[in-house]
């Protein structure tokens, strides 16, 4: 296929076309009429094949038109069908003829979707940014000058140019010229590539190193690029986008290590009550946060049937769900089972384990052996985009400030109110604590109810980012327990600490080492650690560590 | 002594079942012929192994509806060897040896068949083994109508390698730590080598089973796809695939700018996934629920009013998958074979399985290779859409041939393309 239009092609022969409806956009008065779409471009795009496809998305981007925009956009939103040899645009079960826009009632029973591929996808992209690029909201243009940014080449410069010239925002402007500049740089002025060198020491795309890189390589015993000012330029260049992309990768190390420790900590912080303060081995812990993860998902699809318009903001009910839910059963549990087995660890480890094989059996019966399916909330999909190698996804976010939440409330609850003083005192001495009239039994309950309800706040901030199974506790009870030993028994804030100080190191290790090695690092870390410091990071002193 | 008359009565009571004389017992021992069904339905591999005994027993189902098999209804015996590998063996040797079953249909991981094998070939069993799989391997006591590697990594890999797939030029090899991944991977690597790829252009790179924290490997990939057109090719297992398709969706990384192609993901997996962020991603294999063809509407109707019948979980969103297909067309192959061999012997149907064709819902005659044990299959990728689904973007024009001895690993040209008589 000799003909066949590369994807810079269509972007360039788009941008002219986009640059000469900017113009006319600019100027006022002037209305783009919506003319009729060619039918052949229409039927091509729509039942042709992939090459047939992409050269009618070039040729309808040439137009210019909106209502190419408008189609094109509705291919890329899935909104076109086919019913026989008609092309037809169906939103919202209303369906338009796409050559001449007219409505088409009733709709046509058997019709087939429209589904482009990857490489279709991409220049359906590009198309729509060239053509977006004459819009006069600055959001969508900027957006479309993002859009462009790789993928330009040198037959695009003159329309660049002309889209930069009418362009007044200095944002967009920035992206524009960066786009010349990676273009500028095969061209055969000196002087023009110097210039595109020095400007491309500003970009923030990891994709203009491999740009740049080729100008300071040495070919054999020669450099590739004779001319030395140029390599000097070069290499200053390069040094200072290397520096930026060095900066986003440590950034977005430490990012995912607070984040993975943040993980580490929600699953360990109620076991940092249960088998922390209490003292009870509770390898249930895991099957609490599954609970915890479930209720997260029938709330979910209680919010999907009766409330489908609020469905955005289903977490909100689904956080006191989980906690209400694990920590009726994990009171349940104290009060059936575990109360019977106070100081008894070994039996309270076999008890509590056949709990757990129980809970994961009955889920498995009640909701079945697949998975099931949470869905984030929109306002929880995507990042913030920092660098241009770094973006922050809006889930792993939400879930640091949520473990920070939980460990304020747990300190705030533990010192601050009434029932905490009663854990803490029944805990550090429970014959005293009776004696001055404090329920023990009953304190044992709430205590272990708390604890119960944290780890099923860690199962519903887990189900946004994991699995949601009868399985889902197996995988982080070890974690959990890791947690708890090596910050030290009885102790809040060494959890904090060996949650994160473990989350980031593991990160860090990992990008070394690679994801298994990292993993067993850590835990022969654990093991020495652990052999030499038996009491954790943190150890209580004085007579109440003997208790 | 009342315990040995009770017992002369069972016996004899046996021997006339067995005669055929009483006609008043309905359904008897002698009367029925028995199928293992070999799938893990607790633990970690539960997920993907409950929906193939189901499937197994709405075949089994379908079968006696129609009469049976020679007559005689198919009684199954299902057994739950709870992702425990060593159990495997066990409970394979228990339906082969107490419950004397004619054939068993059963396994997921490459781990698991690898453990039963033996048993199935000490005792002269049948095994017919649903899962795509690294291939190396060929026994005469089992039929796989998997995938081997020919038939679904390489045309993956060729796909991207293409103007129509994006023209990849740099490689992530990236799979769970375990032995379908690393031996696949050491194919592919052979395999992009000897197309011309360098070394510095392919990472390979591997997760612990059960890995959920995503974030390190996402961030490198997109590092590592910095340097040129890069294509990942997943080999994760099961379970993390959630995790890693969430922390991709959320990072931003578009199917357009790095295309992911996965061997173990299909509709079920993706049960659990928001798939809006991940539209465009690939997937290999040798059928889609998306498939339009008569074969798997009937297949799609009949799995939908069964999972309902029997409220099944999941039932008010039915979904079939390939390893599903690949169980099906295995019990109806067999179902024919015994028709063929006009008994359940198991050497009887060895003979008779060779070159049994099967109208299969992946839209052709589908046929058991003469020699090699494997099926003949058609090759699809597709893409995920918003729905769930795969929209096919690429297919053979009809059933490959399956190498089981990959080409691309050393010593495997002196191998035979069949098993070993004994």
């Amino acid at each position: 296929m000799p003909t066949m239009p590369t994807l810079a092609a269509t972007v360039r022969r788009t941008l002219t076309i986009a640059a000469v409806a900017l113009a006319a956009a600019l100027a006022p008065g002037v209305a783009c009429p919506a003319p009729k779409l060619p039918s052949a471009l229409v039927s091509d795009l729509a039942l042709g094949e992939n090459d047939a496809r992409v050269s009618a998305i070039g040729a309808l981007a040439a137009t210019g038109s909106e209502a190419a925009l408008d189609l094109l956009q509705a291919l890329q939103d899935g909104e076109v069908q086919t019913a026989g040899d008609t092309v037809l645009r169906v939103r919202n079960g209303r369906a338009t003829d796409a050559v001449t826009g007219e409505a088409v009632v009733p709709l046509p029973p058997s019709r087939d979707d429209v589904v482009p591929n990857n490489r279709v996808r991409r220049e359906l992209a590009a198309a729509i940014a060239a053509l977006k690029l004459a819009s006069p909201d600055r959001a969508t243009r900027l957006a479309a000058a993002q859009a462009l940014q790789s993928g330009a080449d040198e037959e695009m410069l003159p329309a660049i140019e002309r889209a930069l010239a009418g362009e007044q925002d200095p944002a967009i402007k920035a992206l524009l010229t960066l786009t010349r500049a990676t273009v500028q740089l095969g061209s055969p002025d000196r002087a023009k590539r110097i210039a595109a060198i020095r400007a491309l020491a500003d970009s923030r795309d990891a994709n203009t190193r491999m740009l740049l890189l080729p100008l300071v390589e040495k070919k054999g015993a020669e450099f590739a690029e004779p001319d030395s000012d140029l390599r000097a330029e070069a290499e200053l260049s390069l040094r200072a986008i290397e520096g930026r992309l060095a900066t986003g990768e440590m950034v977005g190390r430490i990012f995912s290590g607070v984040s993975l420790g943040s993980v580490l900590l929600l699953a360990a912080l109620g076991l940092a009550i249960t088998y922390g303060l209490m003292g009870v081995i509770n390898m249930a812990h895991g099957e609490l946060m599954m609970i915890g993860a479930y209720a997260t998902y029938v709330v979910q699809n209680l919010f999907r049937s009766q409330l489908p318009g609020a469905f955005d903001w289903y977490l909100v009910a689904a956080v006191p769900a989980a906690f209400a839910a694990a920590a009726l059963v994990g009171m349940a549990l104290e009060r059936s089972v575990i109360r019977f087995l106070y100081g008894r660890p070994l039996e309270t480890l076999l008890a509590t384990w056949g709990i757990s094989l129980i809970l994961i059996q009955s889920m498995r019966t009640l909701f079945g052996a697949q998975n099931v399916q949470v869905e984030n909330p929109a306002w929880m999909s995507g990042g913030i985009h920092l660098f241009s190698n770094l973006v922050l996804p809006w889930n792993r976010i939400v879930i640091i400030g949520f473990a920070a939440a939980v460990v304020v409330s747990i300190a705030a609850l533990l010192t601050r109110t009434r029932l905490g003083l009663f854990v803490r005192g029944v805990t550090q001495n429970r014959p005293m604590a009776s004696c001055l009239g404090v329920p023990t039994g009953r304190v044992d309950t709430y205590a272990f109810g708390l604890g119960s309800g944290i780890a099923g706040l860690a199962g519903c901030a887990l189900s946004q980012i994991g699995n949601v199974g009868p399985d889902l506790g197996q995988s982080y009870i070890v974690d959990s327990f890791m947690v708890v030993v090596l910050g030290g028994v009885g102790q809040l804030a060494g959890t904090v600490y060996a949650a994160m100080g473990l989350g980031i190191v593991n990160k860090f290790l990992e990008a070394w080492s690679g994801a298994v090695l990292a993993k067993i690092a850590v835990l022969v870390f654990i093991i020495v650690f652990i052999q030499k410091r038996p009491q954790g990071l943190f150890a209580l002193k004085g007579r109440m560590a003997d208790g | 002594m009342q315990r040995r008359i009770v017992l002369k009565r069972l016996a004899l009571s046996a021997a006339l079942a067995a005669a055929g004389l009483t006609a008043t017992v309905p359904v008897h021992a002698a009367d029925t012929i028995k199928v293992g069904v070999l799938h893990s339905l607790s633990g970690t591999m539960a997920i993907s192994e409950t929906v193939l005994k189901d499937v197994t027993l709405m075949a089994i189902d379908e079968i006696n509806a129609k009469g049976g098999v020679l007559g005689k209804k198919l009684e199954p015996v299902v057994v739950d060897p709870a992702s425990n590998w060593p159990l495997f063996a066990e409970k394979a040797r228990q339906l082969l040896t107490q419950d004397k079953v004619a054939v068993v249909f059963g396994c997921w991981t490459s781990v698991s068949r690898k453990s039963v094998l033996p048993v199935f070939e000490e005792l002269n069993g049948l095994l017919f083994y649903p899962v795509q799989y690294e291939g190396e391997e060929l026994s005469k006591n089992v039929f796989y109508t998997g995938a081997a590697p020919n038939q679904q990594a390489i045309p993956a890999v060729e796909y991207l390698m293409s103007k129509e797939g994006g023209g990849a030029k740099r490689w992530v090899l990236l799979g769970t730590d375990y032995v379908y991944p690393r031996t696949t991977n050491k194919i592919l690597r052979a395999f992009l080598k000897s197309k011309g790829v360098a070394d510095k252009d392919i990472d390979e790179k591997y997760t612990p089973f059960g890995h959920a924290d995503y974030q390190t490997i996402v961030a490198d990939i997109k590092k590592f796809a910095a340097g040129g057109k890069t294509a990942v090719v997943s080999t994760i297992n099961g379970d993390s695939n959630v995790p890693f398709y969430k922390e991709l969706g959320n990072q931003g990384l578009k199917a357009t700018d790095v295309p992911v192609v996965a061997f173990s993901v299909g509709e079920e997996e993706l049960r659990g996934v928001d798939t809006k962020p991940l539209v465009g991603h690939l997937a290999a294999w040798n059928y889609f629920m998306s498939l339009k063809n008569p074969a798997n509407d009937a297949f799609k109707k009949q799995w939908a009013d069964y999972a309902k019948a029997k409220k099944l979980p999941g039932a008010d969103k039915p979904l079939t998958n390939d390893p599903m297909e690949a169980a099906y067309v295995g019990i109806h192959m067999w179902k024919q074979a015994v028709e063929k061999a006009k008994s359940t012997d198991v050497d009887k149907v060895i003979v008779a399985m060779a070159g049994q064709k099967f109208n299969a819902p992946d839209g052709f005659e589908i046929k058991m290779d003469e020699k090699n044990h494997h099926l003949w299959k058609p090759v699809f990728i597709g893409e995920v859409q918003a729905n769930g689904q795969f929209n096919v973007v690429w297919k053979t024009k009809g059933p490959v041939r399956a190498q089981p001895w990959s080409q691309y690993i050393e010593g495997n040209d002196k191998k035979k393309d069949e098993p070993e008589k004994k």
